[in-house]
């Protein structure tokens, strides 16, 4: 159980085949893997919540329930990022997993990043440094590094989250985050079942103010979907145009 | 590696491999009540707090409770008569095998959450399984018990 | 009545609410083998060889066994009273596999570590056979199942292993053809039920000793430890006095204990060793390798005449057994025996069924057992019907119900002895506020809300066989001790016959000690299965109890020198009732009854077996809310409205009513074993085979309307089954009335009601 970030990576590099960073750990029974060796982050210092100049800081090692009642985190972006997480299995299970380790996974299912992309977020690894989650996440990750913090741009923008389940704590069949600053907008699509992406069409729609319907449409044709056992890819491509345009209408309403 | 947890207030100082979970070690240190349910983070059988925070013991490395406080049913039994009592009164235990963790996750909303509303409370519990009950039995034991509690603290 | 019909705490209540360690895995010893199995990766496999000399050479490891080390007696795992239904059709390891799941190889040793080390270097060869997975295409497939020529039937079934068929047949009365003719209306429609995880909160788990007479004892969690014992002594070739089942605290069963699971392993091991063994499934070996509900196909072709009286019913259900015929006559059978009666004017029923065998996890009992699959079958054509018909579902029922006292063809002829059927439908329609929200109200522009209601019947206990026997003793001080052989698996049985025993003899419930049950201390019970529990251990108890009342007033009057017609007891003392100050305590009558001259130690021993299974019988009406926009479906208000004669405990009835039909949800809208196209289960856990939580629920509201059942302990009828089946069809009515689509395939999915149901 390494104390500082250096040791930390030197352990993982040391043989990244056999090793397996524990962020908050839930599913580490899951698959069947051997771990020869594990290295634990809970120590590393990292589960700080920090408000600077123009920037919201999440500590790899947040655990998922702060999202839902950190105030600092809640009093933004309309609580988008509490309410992404609240369907998510349980209190004791977001007790748990952190906001680092879902980041890192890259599961296609995670409302975490679908949440995070909207809002531009960008991460910083000990080694490889500072780069935008966009670019981690067509990168090929960073074996051997350690996620230090997500630094989410504090730039007032005004967000909704829109999803559909087949039960209610259940993954997203297709999870949607939009958010708005003015004419900015940006709209991530997650869970299509591939990890979530930025609708640049729909995003342009809805900055030229063509409408959320516009908008949802353009999603819907833009982005690619597959399927899965909750989901065809019809059905994503169909959720999809539904539920960016009702995420949409939700902040031009707001908006006017 | 060598830990010392303190379990319900005692210290247990034990050697420990480092894939054992929380689970098997409080199980090991006879704390029966904690109960694994399934193997993927999904049922909250084996909810225990660590310094009082409601976590999944089966996903929780006994490494890094290392001088932490660990509570179980066991530890809470005067804090959770009343309540079990409530749910004795509804037959809301049923089989009895979730109610362990069951009541550790209601015991940790009560000091978390100030008068929920039912949606509040089923949304703090969403993450307790229960097959037999249909949940409606223990959402009447949790009303019972937070109506006594207020009425004990207005008194 | 002083302690039936009313709201009593569970008598465990206090040992689970306070988390104590009295389930199997518990209780076990320290020093338990670790038993594991290895399973078959292949759905179907024969196995060349097995290289097992490295994994028995692991250090820790004690056996290791395969199919050649085990009796080639074939056997059912079924919990069923010999003889069996169900096919003798397993070993306990063979060399042909026939699902991903079936055990290869069982693994012991002295901790988990050098089991699982084992269990990764074993090396075993197989020959990958071509599997049979669709049950639609398993009759007469060239792929067969069950090739063994010691593949043996107690009595004829209809099956017919070279066919794939585990057993077919077909029942009915009048001329079904001629009266379908003279219909108005004749509706012809195939539903599909998928397999269903039971999904009880504790796995399966044995753990097995010799005692110091070397006889096998075993520690179980089970809800039939007497068929239990009947088939290790079989399987194992011991004599049924060499084996001896102890039922402790176990955390739900539904139907999936009624069938043996994990108690071969260890006992095999135990036996070879001599040492103490034990098997704890985990939670994906309990969805892949033990046992689900019957996935069938069920055809219903429904006749009625315009005013909505049904006249004719023909069904057909195509049941999929899986890899072995655990159960599959007998619940194929309640797919109409349970839903066929209710619709009493029928002037003629046929009901046909194949259950076949597929290279797929075996199914075998569940809550409910074939009736919720019927159920939804003929309660959805039913609601169809009304539709075609233009009629209120709720009023074509109320037209077409038997009534009490009618005779009911379509249920072994028996009599409808009590039924407030009428009433509950009455009642539901009250609660659900059916007049003013029938059939939808629009709740926004994307939101609907739909009702729909089915109505249903199970039995109490399977007639002329199910056999219970209770024995009350009279303790030294007054107390008494009741044993059972009903498994009590968190139901609350041993309470409610607790209530039923101080009833009858007038003492308070503390009065009452029970206890878990042992094949060497308690008497003879076939289970707690197929309801039975409260209607035929309840009669039982009331006999026995009766009885020994009896017996005190007797023993009463012989210390008090009278006639026993001149004595009476009135739970507390036996007096002198033509001079009631004479009198002796119940507490110094015991006494004296255990000490010196003249003792008689007082116990009484009834059996039961009941000529007919009495129905109880459920409304059940759903409000769901569909967003017509992304197809969710969202159960807003369910009410359910229960006749299962007097309610013994009104808490305990209430609960098992609740907790029945937020399984039936489940099954309508979220649950689906699915298989991937070589035979893999997709979704074996609890992260991919969704049962309801309590967000994805609404706040059931349940009713009661009392009958009195004349044969049943203080007019007491079953309830534990009945209350699951309504869920389904309802759910199924409320989304067409709030959508137009009609889902015939559950579960029903967001997706199915956007994309894939047909309108009508």
């Amino acid at each position: 159980m390494p104390t500082s970030l250096e040791e930390a990576c030197q352990l993982l590099s040391s043989d990244p085949r056999n090793h397996v960073a524990l962020g908050g750990c839930c599913w580490l029974r899951l698959g069947s893997r051997r771990i020869r060796k594990a290295v634990d982050l809970s120590r590393l210092g990292l589960d700080y919540i920090r408000e600077e100049e123009g920037w919201l800081v999440l500590g790899a090692s947040v655990p998922l329930r702060q999202m839902e009642i950190h105030p600092a985190v809640t009093g933004r972006f309309d609580g988008l990022l509490g309410r992404a997480v609240s369907s998510i299995v349980g209190v004791q299970f977001r007790n748990l997993a952190t906001v680092g380790g879902s980041v890192y996974a890259r599961f296609g299912f995670s409302d975490v990043i679908t949440a995070l992309l909207a809002l531009d977020a960008r991460v910083v690894f000990h080694r490889a440094g500072e780069m935008s989650l966009e670019a981690f996440l067509s990168s090929d990750g960073c074996p051997g590094d350690v996620l230090v913090e997500i630094r989410i741009p504090d730039d007032g923008r005004r967000a909704a989250y829109e999803s559909v389940r087949r039960s209610s704590t259940d993954f997203p069949v297709l999870a949607v985050a939009v958010s708005r600053q003015g004419d900015d907008w940006r709209v991530s699509v997650g869970a299509r079942p591939y990890a979530a992406q930025r609708s640049s069409e729909a995003e342009a729609c809805l900055a030229q103010r063509r409408g959320a319907q516009a908008a949802g449409e353009a999603a819907a044709a833009q982005l690619r979907f597959g399927s899965n056992l909750r989901g065809s890819e019809e059905y994503r491509r169909r959720m999809a145009e539904v539920l960016v345009r009702r995420a949409a209408q939700q902040l031009e309403e707001e908006q006017g | 590696m060598k830990v010392t947890i303190i379990l319900n207030g005692t210290p247990y100082t034990r050697e420990v491999a480092g894939d054992l979970m929380l689970l098997d070690f409080v199980r090991s240190c006879g704390c029966l009540s904690v109960k694994r349910g399934c193997d993927t983070s999904n049922c909250g059988l084996c909810t225990v707090w660590v310094e009082g925070t409601p976590v999944l013991s089966c996903s929780y490395p006994a490494v890094r409770a290392d001088g932490k406080r660990v509570t179980t049913l066991e530890g809470v039994q005067e804090e959770a008569e009343a309540f079990g009592a409530c749910m004795a009164q509804q037959g809301a235990e049923q089989c009895g095998y979730c109610s362990p963790g069951f009541i550790m996750t209601v015991l940790a909303m009560a000091r978390e959450l100030t008068d929920p509303t039912e949606e509040e409370i089923a949304h703090y519990l969403a993450g307790n399984l229960c097959r037999c009950t249909g949940y409606v039995s223990q959402m009447r034991a949790i009303q019972a018990w937070l109506k006594e509690r207020r009425r004990e603290e207005q008194a | 009545m002083k302690l039936v019909n009313e709201a009593i705490p569970k008598l465990d209540s206090g040992a689970l609410t306070g988390g104590k360690g009295v389930y199997t895995d518990d209780i076990a010893p320290a020093d338990c083998l670790v038993v594991k199995v290895l399973r078959s990766p292949h759905a179907h496999a024969r196995i060349r060889e097995i290289k097992k000399t490295a994994a028995s050479k692991v250090p820790g490891v004690v056996v290791v066994l395969t199919w050649e080390d085990v009796p080639k007696i074939r056997y059912t795992l079924a919990g069923q009273s010999y003889p069996e239904p169900s096919p003798y059709d397993r070993y306990i390891l063979e060399q042909t596999v026939r699902y991903v799941g079936d055990p290869v190889a069982i693994v012991a040793g002295v901790d988990e570590a050098c089991v699982d080390k084992a269990m990764r270097i074993l090396k075993v060869d197989y020959e990958v056979l071509e599997p049979v997975l669709d049950f639609e295409h398993a009759l007469d497939n060239p792929v067969q199942v069950h090739q063994e020529e010691d593949y043996f039937n107690n009595f004829d079934i209809g099956g017919d292993p070279a066919r794939n068929l585990v057993a077919s047949g077909c029942e009915g009365e009048g001329d079904v053809e001629a009266e379908l003719e003279k219909c108005d209306v004749v509706l012809d429609r195939t539903y599909y039920t998928k397999a269903n995880a039971q999904a009880m909160m504790e796995t399966f788990r044995t753990y097995t000793y010799l005692d110091y007479n070397g006889r096998l004892t075993m520690v179980t969690s089970t809800q039939v430890p007497f068929h239990c014992r009947r088939t290790i002594a079989r399987a194992l070739d011991l004599p049924k006095t060499a084996v001896r089942v102890i039922k402790p605290r176990i955390g739900g069963g539904f139907g999936a204990k009624q069938t043996l699971v994990s108690e071969l392993f260890p006992a095999l091991v135990t036996l070879r060793t001599g040492r103490p063994a034990k098997i704890v499934y985990t939670r994906a070996e309990s969805f892949q390798a033990s046992n689900s509900r019957h996935q069938m196909r069920v055809r219903v072709r429904v006749g009625a005449m315009k005013d909505g009286t049904v006249r004719a019913i023909d069904m057909h259900a195509l049941s999929n057994a899986g890899a072995y015929g655990e159960h599959a006559s007998t619940t194929v059978g309640l797919v109409g025996h349970k839903s066929i009666p209710l619709y009493a004017k029928a002037k003629a029923f046929r009901f046909s069924w194949d259950v076949v065998y597929t290279n797929t996890m075996a199914a075998g009992a569940f809550r409910g057992y074939g009736a919720t699959q019927g159920c939804f079958a003929l309660e959805s054509a039913i609601n169809e019907l009304a539709m075609e018909l233009g009629l209120n579902p709720a009023q074509l029922r109320l037209q077409n119900i038997p009534q009490p006292g009618e005779t009911m063809p379509a249920y072994y002829n028996e009599p409808l002895s009590s039924s407030k059927l009428e009433e509950c439908i009455r009642t539901g329609m009250k609660l659900i506020g059916w007049e003013e929200k029938y059939p939808r109200v629009q709740v926004s522009d994307h939101k609907v809300r739909g009702l729909g209601m089915s109505i249903t019947m199970q039995g109490s206990g399977i007639s002329a066989l199910d056999t219970a026997t209770a024995t009350i003793k009279l303790n030294d001080d007054g107390y008494y001790t009741l044993m059972i052989g009903a498994t009590d698996m968190g139901t609350g049985c041993d309470t409610i016959l607790a209530q039923m025993a101080a009833e009858t003899l007038d003492c308070p419930l503390e009065r009452i000690t029970v206890d878990g049950v042992d094949t060497d201390h308690s008497p003879f019970d076939t289970g707690s299965y197929a309801s039975s529990t409260t209607y035929v251990t309840g009669n039982a108890v009331v006999k026995a109890c009766t009885q020994l009342r009896e017996a005190i007033t007797a023993q009463g009057a012989i210390r008090l020198g009278i006639p026993a017609e001149q004595a009476e007891f009135d739970g507390e003392q036996v007096f002198d009732c033509a001079e009631p100050s004479r009198s002796t305590t119940l507490s110094q009558l015991a006494q004296a009854l255990v000490v010196g001259e003249g003792t008689q130690w007082l116990t009484a021993t009834a059996s039961h077996c009941s000529p007919t299974s009495p129905p109880p019988l459920m409304a059940g009406f759903a409000e769901v809310e569909v967003d017509l926009e992304t197809g969710e479906a969202k159960v807003t208000d369910y009410v359910g409205v229960v006749d299962c004669g007097t309610v013994v405990n009104k808490n305990l009835a209430r609960v098992q009513a609740e907790g029945g039909i937020a399984q039936g949800i489940g099954m309508a809208l979220y649950e689906d074993i699915q298989y991937d196209s070589r035979g893999q289960m997709l979704n074996h856990s609890f992260m991919q085979y969704k049962i309801p939580c309590r967000t994805d629920l609404p706040q059931i509201r349940v009713d009661f309307e009392e009958s009195h059942e004349p044969s049943g302990p203080f007019g007491a009828k079953s309830i534990g089954e009945v209350v699951i089946n309504t869920p389904a069809p309802a759910v199924a009515q409320a989304i067409y009335n709030a959508t137009g689509v009609r889902v015939r395939s559950l579960p029903i999915t967001p997706e199915q009601i956007l994309l894939g149901g047909e309108k009508h």
